[in-house]
């Protein structure tokens, strides 16, 4: 299953650091995210754009996690050459991500 | 004497960036019921682009859209009793309220009471010393003699002297962007700058207004998944607020647009890191106990923000000139367009590494393939594809030589290319410092009708 199955996203920016938010439709699946989206895959899954570190926040207030990736808009929205310098677009790639449901 | 533990203050959001749709802030204005009506309109390059067309211009350098708002809305606001909080002052707040007293005479107002707040501009100061930047961990010295301005995000108090002061418009320039809705609370409800757990109530209602549309379905509909009505016509934000700094989040019943718990929760994460430390000039706040509850169709209750202690710290965007960057774009088409596409990039690369040796950094797109997520995913063969080159260089000629170099495709590239667009940027980056807050000092400015 992807992740856009069971979870939303936007992503934003500060600097060249971006984050990018998941959010559970419903708050059963809260387990699932903390369980299949970690760190690890979601470095994996960015390894093409994002050159530094990655941390995930939990929010198990809201059933949403907060990725915060490092290096990872081109050296900053005001000065990178990429195309989406803001990295807008990245959220729609993590929602890609495949997971497991058992 | 009003009744200020019940009384409840209803703010709006007007703006959610420098070019954002008017007629929304307008229905605000006229139907909200509203106290207060801010615009939020400055980016964080904003203010550097601003200062240097005041630079040319000593009585330019605010918001470009600031007459065309203030003539739109200013009428509805008076009428209604309606404060205005807004940062559209940009690098000149000053000449900004000059202005906005301007428009009001001509609209044949009788009085109006206008404040600017200036002070968040500190180069001077900053210059004299050497401070690491944030982002670099370089001091600011390795950035030469390229900086052009340096403005600290300054707290809510000055707004709240303004008020206290009977100004019915504030007028800012870099200003902390959840204080300027932390500003009428702190003067409506009498909080005290030293309650934190209020300010932190404050600046999640701030965080969740201060873009506008953001929290009423803009930039949130996904079709199939999240569908949202009437995107063309889509409402801002009601906050109404209480004294104990409880508040729901709402939008008007005939604007487009939708309030939910599912886009209150994406604007509470958008553009933060650790939720449980969001620093702002007047507080840390506390996302992390948050919670929300619809108490009835499009209406958000806001529970749990909370509050620590400032860090007595403020940010400081330094902006500087870092060169040009020139781009091309052109696209290739039908059967063996990615082949073409990349025949081109090719021969690019060899135009620019040959002919063009001062280019400093490049970067090749093929747009509909790799330009958003590098080579995540190469097993697509787009019907059509847009090759883009993007590089920085140091002067504005080079930049231009390389749109020219795609153009030049034309006449001697692969077959079909069509479209080109050649565009040269001259760059004004941002780098942060930390500054101590009592290196600031804000000052309030009034004019009146």
């Amino acid at each position: 299953m992807k992740l856009r199955e069971i979870a939303h996203s936007r992503t934003g920016d500060k600097g060249n650091i971006a984050n990018i938010s998941v959010v559970a439709y419903h708050d059963k699946d809260y387990s699932l995210l903390l369980k299949e989206v970690t760190v690890e895959k979601v470095k994996k899954h960015f390894s093409e754009v994002v050159k530094g570190e990655i941390i995930r926040y939990e929010l198990p207030n809201i059933s949403a996690l907060n990725f915060v990736l490092y290096d990872a808009l081109g050296g900053g929205v005001t000065r990178s050459l990429a195309l989406d310098k803001h990295g807008k677009s990245l959220g729609g790639h993590l929602m890609d991500m495949s997971i497991k449901t058992k | 004497m009003i009744d200020k533990k019940n009384k409840k203050i209803r703010i709006g959001s007007g703006a959610g960036y420098s070019g954002d749709r008017i007629e929304p802030a307008l229905q605000l204005a006229k139907k909200g019921e509203l106290d207060y009506l801010v615009f939020e309109c400055l980016a964080e390059r904003t203010i550097a682009l601003a200062q240097q067309r005041k630079s040319l211009n000593p009585k330019m350098g605010y918001d470009p859209l600031l007459e065309e708002r203030m003539y739109m809305c200013l009428p509805a606001c008076i009428q209604n009793g309606v404060k205005i909080i807004t940062n559209m002052g940009a690098a000149n707040p000053v000449s900004a309220m000059e202005k906005v007293i301007e428009v009001a005479k001509n609209l044949g107002l009788k009085k109006l009471k206008v404040a600017a707040i200036t002070g968040d501009e500190v180069l001077t100061f900053v210059q004299k010393n050497d401070y690491e930047l944030l982002e670099t961990k370089k001091t600011m010295s390795s950035l030469g003699n390229s900086i052009i301005s340096a403005n600290a995000y300054i707290g809510a108090s000055a707004a709240v002297e303004a008020l206290e002061n009977g100004a019915d418009i504030v007028i800012t320039g870099r200003f902390s962007d959840p204080s300027l809705f932390i500003a009428p609370l702190v003067y409506e409800f009498s909080w005290s700058f030293n309650d934190y757990e209020l300010l932190g109530k404050g600046t999640i209602l701030g965080h969740l207004m201060e873009c506008g549309g953001h929290i009423t379905g803009g930039y949130f509909a996904d079709p199939g998944y999240k569908d949202v009505p009437d995107l063309a016509n889509l409402g801002f934000p009601i906050a109404e607020v209480t004294s104990q700094g409880s508040f729901t989040i709402s939008k008007l019943p005939n604007a487009g647009g939708m309030v939910t718990t599912a886009t209150c929760k994406e604007q509470l994460l958008y553009e933060i890191h650790d939720p449980k430390n969001y620093l702002t000039p007047d507080v840390i706040a506390d996302f992390s106990e948050v919670t929300f509850k619809e108490v009835e169709k499009n209406k958000i209750e806001v529970i749990g923000g909370k509050g620590k202690e400032k860090t007595g710290k403020l940010k400081v965007s330094i902006g500087y000139e870092d060169g040009f960057i020139g781009e091309g774009q052109i696209s290739y088409g039908g059967p063996g367009a990615i082949e073409r596409a990349q025949l081109a990039i090719s021969i690019l690369k060899t135009r620019i590494s040959t002919y063009l040796p001062e280019v400093k950094e490049v970067r090749f797109d093929c747009i509909g393939q790799n330009s958003l997520y590098g080579n995540t995913k190469l097993d697509i063969n787009p019907y059509e594809i847009r090759v883009r080159v993007a590089a920085r260089t140091s002067t504005r000629k080079e930049a231009i030589k390389i749109g020219n170099e795609v153009e030049a495709l034309y006449t001697n590239g692969p077959a079909g290319g069509g479209g080109v667009f050649k565009n040269v940027q001259k760059v004004v980056a941002i780098q942060s410092i930390l500054i101590k807050e009592t290196l600031v000092q804000p000052e309030v400015h009034y004019k009146s009708l």
